[in-house]
């Protein structure tokens, strides 16, 4: 999808269950897969990666939409353990 | 009437050697990167018998102790083992490998498994001392010189080896039929045995007669069969022919790691229906599983956790007035188009069937939801899985406002508990504590328990849906087949009482 789109139009948002395996599927569409396991191994894309809970995504979902589908785990998950690690990568990794 | 819970066995096979030969991590290690450190670490990471018996979640497992109790002892508990730990639980027993490899010679009816001389007599000697291996005993072969194993390895077989030196081995079935090959006939073969091992120690548990069993439902994750019929199955009837059940036909069910959980509905179903008696739901592990996480745990200075083969064997049988009941009138199931948000998939498991029973959340006194061992799923980076699950539940019962969100916590403490299955797929999905809840529930210390089982069917490329079911069971109602009066009794009494009567109004 980088390629057909161009990375800079792709925005990945994810749905991990906590922070380090937010911060692993988010350092794969980035840095690259730093497991080695998949076909993202030693690719860069840069892209731009937030989690579905991160208060920028959440202000563009329709309240109900949001509350639900998201609403039981919001209650659930981390969410300020998951927003560091994805600031975190971000300011790393993401070029665009 | 219900069907009842009316006995459970659990088994774990020590396999250290499967891990490092048949294990898919390891495998497919050895072909992307045949030169790795971690192929050459990996059996340095591997625990003698002794440590895998003395492990406390282990000891849950086959009911050597509770889950309350494996809650007490600190994290990791690996590094927290139980001294002198037996072998042999209330619920069934940790088999060492020598056991099992003679019991994959037991379980093959073609003469594919061979056993080098001096190995297989020490295995029939230790086999001799074991309480239900021995009755098997006349099913071993004679072994073989090394140089019959060297020669069979050199077309095709699969290695069996002890300590790393090889001992035996398993022969393709045929010569270019993938489904037959070594590799697969080995996989079935463990498959099968685990099974057979947890059908004798469910006979043992329940003292049933093995001639009253009519059905036995196999709802592992392998597929038997050959290239015309890839997954062909009847798992169950292999099984059942070798644990000695002589009136019982069978079939296989297979739901990924849903498959127990929706196997216990069906055969609940069958009983309730009374279309069989007994129906036996059983299940034997898997050697692809073995060391699935093996980098990570050593990149963490943890041991290879996964080293164990799973099994279990439920009994579920007519109403006998005293064991727990499924509740087969309400069950849930993750349907179609149920949705795949957690949410959606929780209300579809948990709080559909309850609100057709006309129960909550909180009156469900314990949950049994996917049962890993964190102990392993944590260096993982795959987290707590039974405490998610747990808080997931609790916050639906927040939503549904059954459940204040500052009880969260304490909810999670008082309707989970800690999980102790290992990572096998099927094995620690939903049924780990029906051995457990079953005792609990006739002691009087819960009223209920729900049991839930999960499936990632995209594994298979066939669906992107996700799968799920669910069931209550209960304290009995007290009702059985046998405690009712029958209309012929009642017939009696009314003319018994007609008799008095007509006494009466004689005058006598």
């Amino acid at each position: 999808m980088a390629e057909q789109y161009g990375p800079e139009n792709v925005v990945v948002i994810l749905g991990a269950a906590e922070g380090e395996a937010s911060g692993i599927a988010a350092e794969t569409v980035t840095a690259g897969d730093p497991t080695f396991a998949g076909p993202l191994t030693g690719v860069s894309l840069g892209l731009k990666v937030y989690h579905i809970c991160e208060e920028e995504i959440k202000g563009l979902v329709d309240a109900d939409v949001y509350e639900e589908q998201v609403g039981m785990m919001e209650m659930v998950l981390d969410l300020g353990e998951i927003a560091t690690e994805m600031q975190s990568i971000r300011s790393q990794f993401t070029k665009f | 009437m219900n069907a009842v819970i009316k006995s459970v066995a659990y088994t774990l096979t020590h396999a250290p050697d499967l891990v490092v030969h048949a294990g898919s991590t390891q495998t497919t290690e050895r072909i992307v990167n045949p030169e790795s450190d971690y192929l050459k670490a990996i059996t340095g990471g591997l625990r003698p018998f002794e440590d895998v018996v003395n492990y406390a979640p282990n000891q849950t497992y086959i009911g050597g102790m509770t889950p309350a109790q494996l809650a007490e002892i600190p994290m990791p508990w690996y590094e927290n083992g139980l001294p002198q730990a037996s072998r042999f639980g209330k619920f069934g027993e940790i088999m060492p490998q020598q056991e099992l490899y003679l019991l994959l010679q037991i379980c093959d009816s073609f003469d594919l498994v061979l056993l080098e001389t001096d190995y297989a007599a020490k295995a029939a000697e230790e086999a001799a001392k074991h309480p239900m291996l021995v009755e098997l005993l006349a099913r071993a072969k004679a072994g073989v010189e090394t140089a019959v194993i060297e020669a069979a390895m050199a077309d095709g077989a699969e290695g069996l080896y002890q300590d790393g030196k090889l001992v035996g081995c398993v022969k393709k079935a045929h010569s270019i039929d993938e489904n037959l090959s070594a590799h697969v006939i080995l996989e079935n073969l463990v498959s099968k045995a685990t099974s057979v091992i947890s059908l004798l120690n469910l006979v043992k548990n329940s003292g049933i007669n093995r001639a009253d069993i009519d059905m036995v439902i196999d709802c592992s994750e392998e597929a038997v069969g050959d290239m015309n019929q890839r997954g062909g199955g009847n798992m169950a009837k292999a099984s059942a022919e070798i644990a000695g059940f002589t009136g019982a036909t069978g079939s296989d069910l297979r739901a990924f790691c849903a498959a127990p959980v929706h196997a216990i509905i069906t055969a609940a179903a069958m009983v309730k229906s009374g279309t069989y008696k007994n129906v036996v739901v059983t299940a034997g592990g898997s050697t692809a599983k073995l060391g699935m996480n093996g980098k990570d745990h050593l990149k963490k200075g943890v041991p290879v956790l996964e080293d164990v083969v799973g099994g279990f064997a439920v009994l579920i049988s007519e109403n006998d007035g005293t064991s727990p009941e499924i509740l087969s009138e309400s069950v849930g199931w993750h349907s179609v188009g149920s949705g795949s948000s957690p949410q959606a998939v929780i209300t579809a498991l948990v709080t559909d069937p309850l609100d057709k029973l006309g129960l909550k959340i909180t009156d469900i006194d314990k949950f049994s939801p996917e049962m890993q061992n964190p102990d392993i799923t944590k260096p993982a980076g795959a987290g707590d899985v039974p405490a998610s699950n747990f808080k997931m539940i609790g916050a639906l019962a927040v939503k549904r406002g059954e459940l204040e969100r500052a009880q969260l916590d304490e909810f999670v403490t008082r309707h989970g508990m800690v999980g102790f299955a290992p990572t096998q797929g099927h094995i620690p999905s939903g049924v780990p504590y029906l051995g457990f809840g079953r005792e609990d529930i006739m002691a009087g210390d819960i009223q209920r328990a729900m049991f839930i089982g999960k499936g990632s069917l995209f594994l298979g490329r066939m669906t992107n849906l996700f799968d799920g079911a669910s069931f209550v069971v209960q304290k009995n109602s007290g009702v059985s087949p046998a405690g009712s009066v029958s209309e012929e009794q009642v017939r009696g009494l009314i003319a018994t009482a007609l008799r008095d009567f007509a006494k009466s109004l004689g005058g006598e």
